[in-house]
């Protein structure tokens, strides 16, 4: 999806792109916090945009933190990109895992692969920056990031 | 002294009942500031005797903090983004909009100098007008917006440029000095600019604090000193004021934005109506003629010029138009350009341009609303750039 980000001198950046379904939106967010959702969609008027949601600071971030949850592995495979070498992959514990129903620590992840366990994915839940003593259980997504030979390790590993 | 307190008392209420009742008809206050200058003047409704000096001089104080809270917004990357996508819609602006003023004065038989500050009365919109209309209309998320928005950067800047210029020719300087006042200010605004980058935030810490009293007093004591160092030095004390504004870096140019904003609104409603008191009514009469002629050329020079920047940007036709309308207001600057030229003894200008800022100060901003209303020659196909998607409720 491409986004593109346009600056809006004295009031902030709006930034536009375009659905799947053909929509195209707009999000203006001005140098004070306030952000407006808009949309454009007169045909006859491309380029008129109709101001759907104004959302103060606080607003914005819960609005944020609701949409963005579940996109959390996604944000990490951004970042690696920008790191020459780093890596970030999902490695699922499978039922039976030697390490199913042990904690973090006991994986020794870091230690032996080099790789780290950032969050951990249960169900809708994301734990991020789990500590050595949370509790994995099969079924878990692990979100791993380090060089790709450290993570196939780190599969390697959880599979026992 | 009783009389001085009523006088600017009962002048302070007028002008808040204007405003409102500007602010409710979605016009700007800047032309009704101007009218009850020119009606309470020398001969007008009533000759202020005990309140005209402390209106002139608080006036004088409104030029410089409107200048200063230009300089305060300004960043250096909205400049370059602007510079960099819409140059040519700026120099289109000056080149469209600027002759017109000078044709005219030269069509009126003035000599160049005053032609010069006419060109500048016709070039610049008002930002505070159209940066609000942005707001009242709930345009920023429009697709036109961001070009109207950095043609209006770009002649922030370019005052900063033409106001040194002009001071000089004003003063019956030679070309040759109107050229070094150029470079001169040019260099000013670089060095001023690449110093922030680099020292800003000694200036920073020196102007910032928590106390908004301290951030009050010292930015403004500050810009009062620089303002009449350039005084000094026969530059005009406006550009002191707005390199000021640009010097002072972003977290603290934040703050003293909203301490000053109050006071600048105070200072620059009393320098609109100031303008106004020193033009009498009836001197007015025999420019309207003229003022019309160049408030509805300059109108279409604007809606010309608001078309093509837009157009950089991709937009349709609809939007095009109300970029162009957006920007037809003008107001403060002009205001001030020809404030320069009156002190200078070219007092035609003072009627010309408040018939002039009066007209365009009012059409400006229904030309801004009535683009989205009125009816485009449907004659040409539809936008094929547009969703096809029916409209939705």
């Amino acid at each position: 999806m491409e986004v593109t980000e346009i600056l809006l001198p004295g009031v902030g950046v709006r930034y536009e792109f375009m659905t799947a379904a053909g929509q195209r939106v707009g999000i203006v967010a001005r140098r004070d916090g306030e952000f407006d959702l808009v949309r454009y969609h007169r045909p006859a008027d491309p380029d008129a945009a109709e101001t759907l949601l104004t959302l103060a600071r606080e607003e914005a971030e819960a609005l944020a933190d609701i949409l963005g949850a579940p996109r959390i592995v996604e944000r990490f495979a951004d970042l690696t990109r920008e790191v020459p070498g780093l890596a970030s992959a999902t490695v699922d514990l499978p039922t039976g895992s030697p390490y199913d129903g042990e904690p973090l620590g006991e994986t020794r992840c870091r230690t032996l692969t080099g790789a780290s366990i950032v969050a951990v994915v249960r169900g809708e839940d994301v734990i991020a920056a789990p500590t050595p003593t949370e509790v994995l259980h099969g079924g878990d997504s692990l979100v791993v990031v380090g060089t790709s030979a450290g993570i196939d390790a780190v599969r390697r590993l959880l599979v026992g | 002294m009783h009389v001085f307190l009523l006088e600017l008392g009962v002048i302070l209420l007028v002008l808040a009942v204007l405003a409102d009742v500007a602010g409710r008809l979605g016009l700007s206050a800047v032309p009704l500031f101007l009218l009850v200058g020119l009606a309470l003047g020398e001969g007008g409704l009533h000759d202020l005797g005990a309140s005209a000096e402390f209106v002139g001089v608080a006036g004088e104080i409104g030029v410089l903090l409107l200048l200063l809270l230009l300089g305060l917004e300004f960043s250096a990357a909205e400049f370059t983004s602007s510079m960099r996508r819409h140059a040519p819609s700026g120099l289109v602006d000056l080149v469209l909009n600027a002759p017109v003023g000078y044709l005219a004065g030269l069509a009126l038989g003035y000599e160049w100098q005053a032609c010069l500050a006419l060109a500048g009365v016709t070039w610049i919109s008002s930002s505070g007008i159209v940066a609000r209309l942005m707001e009242d209309l709930q345009r920023t998320g429009f697709r036109e917006t961001p070009a109207v928005l950095s043609v209006l950067v770009l002649e922030d800047i370019a005052m900063a440029v033409f106001l040194p210029l002009l001071v000089v020719v004003l003063a019956g300087g030679t070309p040759l000095a109107a050229a070094g006042a150029v470079a001169a200010a040019l260099a000013v605004v670089g060095v001023v600019l690449v110093a922030t980058r680099h020292l800003g935030h000694h200036l920073g810490r020196l102007l910032g604090h928590d106390d908004d009293e301290q951030v009050l007093l010292r930015v403004l004591g500050l810009m009062l000193v620089v303002a009449g160092l350039t005084y000094l030095v026969d530059a005009s004390a406006a550009v002191g004021a707005f390199l000021v504004g640009l010097a002072i870096p972003t977290g603290t140019a934040d703050r003293a934005r909203e301490v000053l904003r109050p006071l600048r609104d105070l200072f620059a409603a009393l320098f609109f109506l100031s303008f106004g008191l020193e033009v009498t009514p009836t001197s007015l009469v025999p420019f309207l003629p003229a003022a019309a002629a160049l408030a509805l050329v300059s109108a279409l020079t604007k809606l010309a010029t608001g078309g093509y920047a837009a157009s950089r940007d991709g937009v349709a036709r609809r939007g095009r138009l109300r970029a162009g309308g957006a920007l037809v207001a003008r107001g403060e600057f002009s205001i001030v350009i020809a404030g320069l030229a009156v002190a200078a003894g070219y007092e035609d200008i003072g009627p010309l341009a408040s018939a002039y800022v009066v007209l365009l100060g009012i059409l400006g901003p229904v030309l801004a609303r009535y683009a989205d209303q009125v009816r485009l020659p449907t004659s040409r196909a539809a936008p094929t750039d547009g969703p096809s998607a029916p409209p939705a409720a």
